[in-house]
């Protein structure tokens, strides 16, 4: 890969997350009236004690300075103080990622795998049984609201059969450690995974399935099956690693965009991740948490974007000339 | 023909009409669109009908007292009560007015805002078309969810300001469509000779851009109407829906905070779900099959 089209990417991607960082700031400043006075509403403050509890929340001086402080602020990963809790933002957001980071990431790796394989026997076996039924299964998947889906996942393995958890990341009042604690952990995840890889393999079929069937009217199909060659050999040598392309940029543009796509689904199952993080700051609303989330996952799909840029210029050479 | 009718308006309508005629033709061939099309007829009756084929008294949990609080299908048909003895078959048919309505609106939103966009930035050079494409790959990164949940928290919760959070936060991508689109085609020969022959952008634009770009836009829209619908859905389930009125997405919200997955009440949660899957294929297999009609390319991969 050219040096130029590497630095190209990362500056755009620099200047994206610079608009994003100004967009955030505006955002939550055109209509936030005075959340210290509604937040303590009833309490008798002083106007000593009022201006302090500004000053806490960066809300004092003019809208001017508040965004040089902002970008001050956010420059040091300083996202400022939680209403609710009264934490510093971006350690309760540090603490809470890696639940979603494990649920994302293990749901993100099987509906791309399973996607992927769904999506070439629709594509091979085209127009017969095989096709329409897994066709039929995606677009299934695809079109059903993903908690919705989790809600069916809910009541029949952990309400009526038992076989689950219904919610959180380990057993109340559980003291297990190292290994037992893994499997603690990996036995309430095991339905919120399955939501979230039965909500996104719908996608992925769908596009290697039309990626496929691109590739097979290729003329070096044709040559290769002209040279005698089997079948499968045509198939998983030369159709599918062409067809790959493009679903593997949508994973990982998607991957970004999963992050912040759990919410409802981390809500179900009381998962302690970012959505659930979410979700508990939309009451109130906790506007500080909701600005340092919505900087947090934008940040993740401008940085995953920036990752299928380069994973697409490193795997198709037609793109790295501009 | 008679020589009165003809002027060069009156044969560009006969051939516009002779297109769309072709285009149904091969719309009715096409058995998955078809049944996309069926499927949503039936819905959209039931969401125009829902005064006569629904009593609105019992969305309201006053009038419902005398009603048995979480009543199966056969204790109250069709559909059962929820946790306040409300008809869930009523909040189900007026819930379709709102879903149908918020995903339509906010697409009709999103197409003008990203169809204007799109032809600004393709047909025009300059700065101005600069900043309207980097603004429109930036909007593209945001994270379309987080977006809609804040602006919704911001504006606060009624089906005016849902409309408009998800109207505003859908154009980007048929924008950059629109604009590729655009690209290729202000570049053909019948544009340039138009050119040369004085016309004037306004007339490039309304006579020739825009007239060939509105097949992919029409497809498009169909395309988009689900992302919309879905997106309702969510932003109703987290809580940020219209409080007064009865949609598929708070009817999901609602049956998850009473208590309807542990009471294990699937009258309650099953309905609004398999309709908002019904709305989504439907457009989906309908947006497909246009896709594949008005686009000449999709249409030789059919053979």
């Amino acid at each position: 890969m050219s040096f130029g089209y590497f630095s190209r990417k990362v500056l755009a991607a620099l200047a994206t997350l610079a608009f994003v960082v100004c967009f955030n700031f505006f955002l939550f400043r055109v209509v936030e009236s005075d959340p210290v006075a509604s937040l303590f509403r009833g309490r008798n403050l002083t106007p000593a004690q009022r201006l302090e509890l500004r000053q806490e929340f960066g809300l004092d001086g003019s809208k001017g300075e508040q965004f040089v402080r902002y970008l001050q602020q956010t420059a040091q990963l300083n996202l400022g103080r939680s209403y609710r809790s009264n934490q510093p933002v971006s350690s309760e957001i540090r603490e809470r990622a890696w639940p979603t980071i494990a649920l994302v990431g293990v749901s993100t790796l099987f509906s791309a795998i399973f996607g992927i394989l769904i999506g070439i026997v629709a594509a091979w076996r085209r127009r017969t049984k095989a096709d329409y039924g897994w066709t039929g299964f995606s677009m299934a998947t695809y079109s059903m609201p993903d908690f919705w889906l989790g809600m069916l996942l809910l009541i029949s393995f952990a309400v009526a059969l038992g076989w689950f958890p219904v919610g959180g990341i380990t057993d109340t009042g559980s003291d297990a450690t190292g290994v037992a604690k893994l499997f603690d952990q990996a036995h309430h995840m095991f339905l919120p995974a399955l939501t979230l890889t039965l909500a996104y393999l719908g996608e992925y079929a769908l596009v290697m399935r039309s990626s496929l069937l691109d590739t097979m009217r290729e003329d070096y199909l044709t040559l290769a099956r002209a040279k005698g060659l089997r079948d499968v050999v045509v198939r998983n040598r030369h159709a599918v690693p062409n067809a790959l392309l493009p679903v593997v940029t949508l994973i990982a543009i998607n991957f970004g965009f999963v992050l912040s796509g759990a919410i409802a689904v981390e809500t179900i199952f009381s998962w302690p991740g970012l959505g659930l993080l979410t979700y508990d700051a939309l009451k109130g609303p906790d506007l500080p948490m909701l600005q340092g989330l919505f900087l947090v996952f934008s940040a993740a799909v401008i940085f995953f974007n920036l990752v299928a840029d380069l994973l697409y210029g490193f795997l198709d050479p037609r793109v790295r000339t501009p | 023909m008679s020589s009165i009718a003809v002027s060069p308006r009156s044969i560009a309508w006969q051939r516009r009409r002779r297109a769309l005629a072709q285009a149904w033709a091969q719309y009715r061939r096409h058995l998955p669109g078809m049944i996309g099309l069926g499927v949503l007829v039936v819905i959209v009756a039931m969401a125009l009908l829902a005064p006569v084929i629904s009593n609105h008294d019992e969305l309201r949990a006053v009038n419902t007292v005398d009603n048995p609080t979480w009543a199966t299908p056969s204790e109250f048909p069709p559909l059962g009560t929820d946790n306040l003895g409300r008809s869930v078959w009523a909040q189900f048919v007026w819930g379709a007015r709102i879903s149908l309505l918020v995903g339509l609106a906010a697409t009709l939103i999103a197409i003008v805002i990203g169809s204007v966009v799109g032809i600004a930035a393709g047909f025009y050079r300059g700065v101005g078309s600069a900043v309207l494409m980097r603004l429109t790959e930036w909007f593209l990164v945001i994270p379309f969810l987080p977006l809609a949940i804040v602006l919704a928290a911001i504006l606060g919760p009624s089906v005016r300001n849902i409309i408009l959070v998800i109207g505003i936060t859908s154009w980007p991508s048929t924008a950059r469509l629109v604009r590729a689109q655009v690209l290729t085609l202000k570049e053909r020969l019948y544009v340039e000779r138009s050119r040369a022959l004085g016309a004037s952008n306004r007339h490039l634009i309304g006579r020739h851009i825009f007239p060939n770009v509105s097949p992919i836009i029409l497809a498009n829209l169909t395309l988009t109407v689900p992302i919309a619908i879905l997106s309702e859905t969510t932003l109703a389930f987290l809580g940020l829906g219209d409080p007064t009125r009865a949609s598929w997405g708070k009817m999901l919200d609602e049956a998850f905070r009473a208590g309807a997955l542990s009471r294990n009440a699937w009258w309650y949660f099953l309905p609004p779900g398999l309709g908002i899957m019904a709305v989504v294929i439907a457009f989906t297999l309908i947006g497909s099959a246009l896709e594949e009609i008005l686009d000449p390319r999709l249409r030789e991969r059919r053979k």
